[in-house]
């Protein structure tokens, strides 16, 4: 391939002009006319039947348009979860549940000429509820006796998931076993077993979840939406309704971040119904309470790893246990539960695996989606667990790990699957930069530097850890694109990608310019809006530039394919001798003249009228891994328990960088969410399952003054199977923090900490309890 | 309803604005989208503008406090297509992701840019603790940084 002339550059993002200028490109900054405004009343009580809302006190208020509850929308059972068509999910829901089992569901809607009206309705809408007795922990809610939330779901069509054990309200199980485990850990020296607790997070996107249905002239149902997955909502929405797909259309506009939260059809059918029943406009955004509260959250996980080592350091049987708390819903119960493991042990090299999973219903806010999708609870599970492996044997944990991770043509043990050949394996370790990640990281963390030692209360410490993701879900992705050719030689992309801040409309349109061999300001993006684009399956697990990187490539290609035919009709030569170079049409002889434009104007108005439309999309045969290590140093203060993480060094194989800024901004991005998983972020409840710390005030996330000095590297080790040699670069690198932060403060104080996050009482409690108090590591 | 008078962006403005109205709230209901209501309780600053000389807060300060005052908001910065000199620096450094605190972290850096003397350039910390009430949940705060240092060096002709 010749030399690439836009990838691998980073010029501004194609939205730049519009987000710094404040464009109103929002679906907030949405207003039409006759607009109502929706507001939701919410179950006060974690668990309860919905007798009766009398509703008419509440529309007898002038200006109050409609109030819904159950019994006034379609009960049809359904997923929620963003990912195809059959949802490895149970059906577990409706529009509007006559039973609600959490603080914060959704009990009745309103729709009111003006917000402060829709609030007022609310106060005046009476509920009589039969409080069910209600369960918080996954730990006690598989427990005999304990009260069970859902009832066996009915199964209309195939494919569709029954719930896993309802009795013991286990919404999903994994079971997945790859070799002797029983003989690997009777073959081992030295067997460890350590438990690991991680919180309920919040994705904090800063916009909202919002929504605003009308019906177009067409009566058509149109909803505009703050979503990661526009095709998925529209069949979900279709079936929710009860409506023909044909019938709805939902348009994505810019969306102010997603982390998952997004990858949901959380809003849309509340306000498609309001919709529907006062034929207006309707448009409903959270409040940051509500986002809080009653979205979307991380599964809180207790994991517990066993693993079977030999004296002289090699790891043999590695065994997993991982409840996940998934609170009212299934949504995406088994897909996260079962990513706890399989995105993470296979990591490691070992004769024999063994990964249990059950992911638990319970009284709480429904858990879905979020950056690193189980891999970030897996992480801090296996690389806390590598390091007090590592610490037992005496081992430098970076060593250790170097000894035992998998290696470059590999295949993934946890990747196999039952098919027509036996156990096949699912994908291997193609581009596998991993060794360079670790070996950049420790020259610049300086990891065998001589260390002072530390005198006063204050104790400092080196941790690290290494992971891997996915890059889509393979076999299990659709995305692509169509380009135009316009008038003047530009294309317009238009893509069901979709664009949630992590810069897709940029990247692709940088794909597509690369195989056009024209500018970057020649292609204008749409993304998405699934009447004019092609199914795409929208912006979740790391996929959309390998994925639909592809599919843009192809379509750029075909289109590519047939501006140089015509050019060669036009010139009256062979095709295959063309080229085409900044816009222009080349020969081996040089220009040949014809520019696109030319070509735009041939096809669109002289002798050949066509219009050139190039189509490609790409279901991805395999899902490499990124692969990505986290160095940090910490500072633990051993009178306040306050650990500061002083530098963290972030060493991530993307295969390629597409757009290197983009790129290592999803990876600082990345991992200073993790800072906040690892230090500060917990959503907490009340026994009454209310949360009760709903507001960034009490929610900490990390502000710009929290941060440590960081230092990103991007190592590209192409991958065969990417557009341009990319694999992804969203996710992985949330994985890291941490667990490194854990290993780190373990260095610093010989204290190991397992329950997530580390907040000062949390360290000062195992300072003083001493726990496992060894010489530190570095110096010594 | 209470009548208010002010500025815009250089445009005189006459306002009908409600009791307790918020100056987010007005200037949202005004075609102002740039600030954006995030939290609602100052803790985020995705909702900052000019009031004055001074950054504000809007979705916590009540719309009368700008009567009679000059407000600057987001959309105010460019001089027609010409972006401001700190706008396309964030460009540049491509320091916004999904952009919905963008308008509050531009805003607040003016503020930081105007009030400090720019013959030395501002170091990270300085620009840390400059943006310490502005919430990103996307980039990590380094390219945000970064673009507020790049455009210190040259700050007054983007006055």
């Amino acid at each position: 391939m010749s030399e690439l002339e836009i990838i691998g550059k980073s010029p501004r993002r194609v939205d730049a002009r519009g987000l710094m200028t404040g464009a109103p490109v929002y679906g907030v900054d949405y207003e039409m006319a006759g607009m109502l405004y929706a507001k939701v009343l919410r179950s006060p009580h974690p668990h309860a039947r919905v007798i009766a809302v009398e509703t008419e006190a509440a529309l007898a208020l002038e200006g109050v348009r409609s109030v819904l509850w159950w019994r006034s929308v379609p009960q049809i059972p359904h997923a929620t979860s963003g990912v195809p068509h059959p949802e490895p999910a149970p059906y577990d829901t409706c529009l509007l549940n006559s039973t609600v089992r959490y603080v914060g569901e959704p009990v009745a809607l309103v729709a009111a000429d003006s917000e402060q009206l829709a609030e007022k309705a609310l106060s005046l809408i009476k509920v009589e509820y039969e409080i069910l007795p209600a369960v918080l922990e996954a730990a006690e809610a598989i427990l005999p006796g304990a009260p069970q939330l859902h009832q066996q779901v009915t199964i209309s069509e195939p494919g569709l998931k029954l719930i896993h054990d309802p009795e013991h309200n286990i919404a999903a199980h994994v079971d997945y076993r790859f070799g002797d485990i029983t003989a690997a850990f009777a073959a081992a020296d030295i067997i460890l077993e350590r438990q690991y607790e991680t919180p309920t997070m919040c994705h904090c996107a800063l916009e909202p979840h919002n929504s605003t249905a009308y019906l177009d002239a067409a009566d058509r149902l149109v909803i505009v939406t703050s979503t990661q997955v526009p095709f998925h909502v529209r069949r979900q929405l279709a079936r929710a309704l009860g409506l023909p797909v044909r019938r709805i259309r939902v348009i994505k506009p810019r969306v102010g971040g997603g982390f998952g939260g997004k990858q949901e059809m959380v809003l849309e059918p509340l306000v498609a119904a309001l919709a529907l029943a006062t034929r207006r406009p309707v448009r409903l955004i959270m409040t940051r309470a509500e986002e809080f509260a009653a979205t979307r959250v991380r599964h809180a996980s207790s994991v517990r790893v066993r693993g079977g080592v030999t004296r002289d350091g090699r790891l043999i049987a590695l065994e997993m246990y991982a409840l996940s708390n998934t609170g009212a819903y299934g949504s995406h119960s088994l897909t996260v539960a079962d990513a706890i493991g399989k995105k993470t042990m296979g990591l490691y090299r070992a004769q024999a695996y063994h990964f249990v999973a059950d992911a638990v219903y319970t009284n709480r806010p429904i858990a879905g989606a979020f950056r690193g999708y189980g891999a970030t609870q897996g992480y801090f599970a296996l690389e806390s667990f590598i390091d007090e492996l590592a610490a037992e044997l005496q081992l430098d944990p970076l060593d250790f790990r170097r000894r035992n991770h998998s290696q470059r043509g590999d295949y993934d043990a946890m990747s196999y699957k039952h098919g027509p050949n036996g156990f096949e394996p699912g994908r291997a370790f193609n581009s596998f930069g991993l060794p360079e990640c670790i070996e950049q990281g420790q020259k610049l963390i300086g990891w065998y530097d001589p260390r002072p030692k530390d005198e006063g209360p204050v104790k400092r410490g080196l941790g690290m850890a290494i992971c891997m993701q996915g890059s889509g879900v393979p076999k299990m992705e659709l995305g692509g694109a169509t380009l135009k050719l316009n008038d003047d030689g530009s294309f317009n992309l238009l893509t069901g990608a979709t664009d949630i801040g992590q810069g897709s409309d940029t990247v692709l349109s940088q794909i597509a310019a690369e195989v056009l061999g024209v500018a970057l300001e020649d292609i204008i993006i749409t993304s998405s809006d699934t009447d004019l684009t092609v199914m795409d399956y929208g912006a979740y697990a790391s996929s959309t530039t390998y994925v639909t990187g592809m599919g843009v490539k192809l379509a750029a290609e075909d289109a590519r394919r047939q501006l140089l035919a015509m050019a060669a009709d036009m010139c009256e030569t062979d095709p295959a001798t063309l080229s085409i170079k900044q816009g222009q049409i080349l020969s081996p002889h040089g220009p040949t003249g014809l520019s696109l434009a030319d070509i735009a104007q041939e096809t669109l108005y002289g002798g050949h009228r066509t219009q050139i439309v190039g189509k490609g999309d790409w279901t991805n045969p395999e899902s490499p891994p990124p692969f990505y290590a986290q160095f940090v140093e910490v500072a633990v203060d051993t009178e306040t328990g306050l650990v500061q993480v002083l530098r963290a060094v972030n060493v991530i194989d993307l295969g390629k960088a597409v757009h290197p800024a983009l790129a290592s901004g999803q990876v600082e991005g990345s991992v200073t969410m993790g800072l906040g998983f690892a230090l500060t972020e917990e959503l907490l409840f009340d026994a009454n399952g209310k949360p009760r710390n709903p507001a960034f005030v009490d929610y900490k996330v990390f502000s710009p003054l929290d941060m440590p000095q960081m230092q990103t590297i991007l190592v590209e080790d192409p991958e065969p199977t990417g557009p341009f040699g990319v694999k992804s670069v969203g996710e992985v690198a949330i994985n890291g923090p941490a667990p490194a932060i854990a290993n780190a403060i373990y260095a610093a104080t010989g204290v190991r900490l397992r329950k997530l996050p580390f907040t000062p009482s949390r360290v000062l409690e195992a300072l003083e309890a001493g726990v496992g108090v060894r010489g530190r590591r570095i110096q010594d | 309803m209470i009548e208010m008078n002010l500025k815009v962006n250089r445009e005189r403005q006459y306002w009908q604005v409600a009791p307790g109205e918020t100056l987010l709230e007005a200037l949202r209901r005004h075609n102002y989208k740039g600030p954006k209501l995030v939290c609602g309780t100052g803790d985020c600053c995705a909702c900052t503008v000019m009031l004055g000389d001074k950054s504000v807060c809007a979705c916590c300060l009540p719309a009368l406090k700008a009567d009679g005052q000059e407000v600057l908001t987001v959309e105010g910065l460019a001089d027609n297509e010409q972006l401001h000199p700190l706008q396309a620096a964030f460009a540049d450094a491509s320091a916004a992701q999904c952009g919905f605190c963008t308008p509050g972290f531009l805003m607040r850096a003016y503020a930081f840019l105007n009030e400090r003397d720019n013959t030395t350039l501002p170091d990270e910390l300085e620009v840390r603790k400059a943006l310490a009430g502005n919430i990103c949940r996307c980039t990590g705060y380094v390219k945000p940084v970064e673009a507020v240092i790049a455009a210190a060096a040259n700050w007054g002709a983007g006055k």
